[in-house]
């Protein structure tokens, strides 16, 4: 299995305060790993960090063999890292059509296939594809901001918190999707807060705590760990 | 009847010149959440840039053929444009960028501005006198009437401005609804940090929107320069009315700020039809912005589209 993605020891700060103290992981290609915590652990800004949002102060993130810390954003989209950032971050007064071809800016044109697919994988957005996406519900945004990075024709798809606020029959959709999104050979950099969705659909998953990467393991081990059950699915111990 | 006409006529014209302005505060309140008051001078600059090259190409204006009238109105509006152009990127680089980048607090960029309209507008002093009113050379038969509006008389220089604004803008609004360029800078407006995953570049998308604002503005400039007359102070009052037409129309929106002005414009010189004396004009235009923020803050198209949670 080839590496894909490899974050060496990195240290992120917002002002004084140390976001990340010295985060390590690898993704390799096509694998699913999720990124697991409570909120403050530092799983947002690794991911921030990945696609260029935040620097490091510390360590160094090599990706495809290059070296990619301090790479802008705008720049490190051509290399296939798709971010879904928190809160989905659809434009909101532009229409569907509109945010799905703006997922695709980096391109001469959008790519009509791609652009199909999307709208089989979500029905819904064909139905509103002409409204603004301010109007759209949480999941049908939460999908628009997928069906947008996918546009971006993603290597690397970074998926922050994909089932916040939204419903459980709509996360276990999305799910889904992420899942077929991967058995098309895109690699998935997952975080999230859900910890039984999320274990059940990666390969490998990272625990952070405060900033630090405090264990690791695959899905399963992981969903097995006692101290995992006991931290992220405490309801699941009390049945 | 008449009067009317002919106080709406003139409110068309003033009305779309402040359109042309407002633009310019709009798009870059959309990317930056910023009001430039440095707009006015770079409106001023246009200005003075195609006086310059008016008075280069025509003299003092006897005796130019009537075939190149065309010709010299389409060379003031471009280097209007152009210079104005110049000026507002130079400003973003030199008076706005450097604060972004050490992500100064908003009174900053506030001081920053009013220093560079300080700046701007004492070279124009400088370079092209203080208390002269200089004006462009008669070139043409301006104040030819055309025909007659229901009574009201339309001249050649009003049918050149509003023709002008209106081509200028029908072609904005194009750009902006359906070029990448025009998507990138509506991209930024809404969420510049997600545009930038888009792949978007964000200095580039803020400096070519100065580049349209100024360009705008200096085209308004010189037909502002042809109606009235330049000088160094000239931006101040069209430059506040047009930022009043802005936050009139919903600062950051586009079509608001055209439809802005030409309500301010019209609104403004309806003020002798009530009879009202019309030193009175410029105070009911910013009693109008007062009515704006107090009923109505987001403007006449002014609208909040959330994020669902």
């Amino acid at each position: 299995m080839t590496v894909l993605l490899s974050v060496e020891d990195i240290e992120v700060r917002y002002g004084a305060i140390k976001a990340l103290k010295g985060v390590s992981f690898e993704v390799n290609e096509g694998e699913v790993v999720a990124l697991l915590g409570a909120n403050g652990a530092g799983k947002t800004t690794t991911q921030k960090t990945v696609s260029g949002m935040m620097r490091p102060s510390l360590g160094q993130i090599v990706y495809d063999g290059y070296r990619i810390d301090g790479i802008p954003p705008h720049e490190l989209i051509t290399l296939g890292i798709c971010h879904v950032p928190e809160g989905r971050r659809v434009f909101p007064r532009m229409t569907v059509n509109e945010n799905l071809e703006m997922g695709a800016f980096r391109f001469k044109r959008p790519d009509a296939a791609v652009f199909e697919h999307v709208l089989e994988l979500f029905p819904r957005l064909r139905e509103r594809i002409k409204q603004p996406a301010g109007t759209l519900s949480g999941g049908e945004q939460q999908m628009l901001a997928i069906g947008r990075a996918l546009m971006g024709k993603p290597r690397l798809l970074l998926l922050d918190e994909p089932s916040m606020g939204l419903a459980p029959l709509i996360v276990k959709q999305i799910f889904d999707i992420v899942r077929g999104i991967n058995s098309e050979g895109v690699t998935v950099l997952l975080v999230e807060q859900n910890a039984s969705q999320a274990l059940a659909l990666a390969d490998r998953g990272y625990v952070l705590e405060t900033g630090e990467i405090v264990l690791t393991g695959t899905g399963a081990e992981l969903l097995a760990d006692d101290r995992v059950r006991a931290a992220y699915l405490g309801e699941e111990i009390a049945s | 009847m008449t009067d009317f006409m002919s106080y709406l006529v003139l409110g068309i014209t003033r009305g779309s010149m402040y359109a042309l302005i407002a633009l310019g505060y709009t798009l870059v309140y959309g990317v930056l959440q910023l009001i430039n008051f440095a707009h006015s001078e770079v409106f001023m600059s246009g200005a003075f840039g195609s006086y310059a090259i008016v008075h280069l190409l025509v003299g003092d204006g006897k005796g130019t053929p009537a075939w190149a009238v065309p010709f010299v109105l389409i060379a003031g509006i471009l280097s209007g444009a152009i210079t104005a152009a110049a000026i507002a990127w130079t400003l973003e680089r030199v008076a706005y960028r450097p604060l972004r980048k050490r992500g100064a607090p908003k009174l900053a960029f506030l001081i920053s501005a009013i220093g560079a309209s300080f700046f701007l507008s004492q070279l124009a002093g400088k370079l092209f006198g203080r208390l002269t009113s200089n004006s462009f050379p008669a070139f043409w038969d301006q104040n030819h009437i055309i025909f007659h509006l229901f009574g009201a008389p339309v001249r050649t220089l009003q049918i050149v401005i509003v023709g002008s604004a209106v081509v200028m803008m029908l072609f904005l609004d194009r750009l902006v609804s359906s070029t990448k360029l025009g998507r990138s800078i509506r991209a930024v407006s809404e969420d510049a940090p997600t545009a930038a995953l888009m792949g978007i570049d964000i200095d580039k998308t803020i400096s070519r929107t100065f580049i349209i604002g100024g360009l705008l503005g200096g085209a308004a400039g010189f037909l502002f320069g042809l109606n009235f007359s330049l000088g160094n102070t000239m931006g101040f009052l069209p430059g506040v009315k047009a930022f009043a037409a802005a936050v009139l129309g919903g600062i950051g929106n586009i079509r608001g700020a055209m439809i802005g002005g030409l309500v301010l414009g019209i609104v403004e010189n309806m003020v002798p039809v009530v009879h009202i004396d019309t030193s009175w004009t410029d105070v009911v235009a910013f009693v109008v912005l007062v009515l704006v923020l107090m009923f109505r803050p987001t403007g006449i198209l002014g609208e909040r589209l959330g994020r669902a949670a």
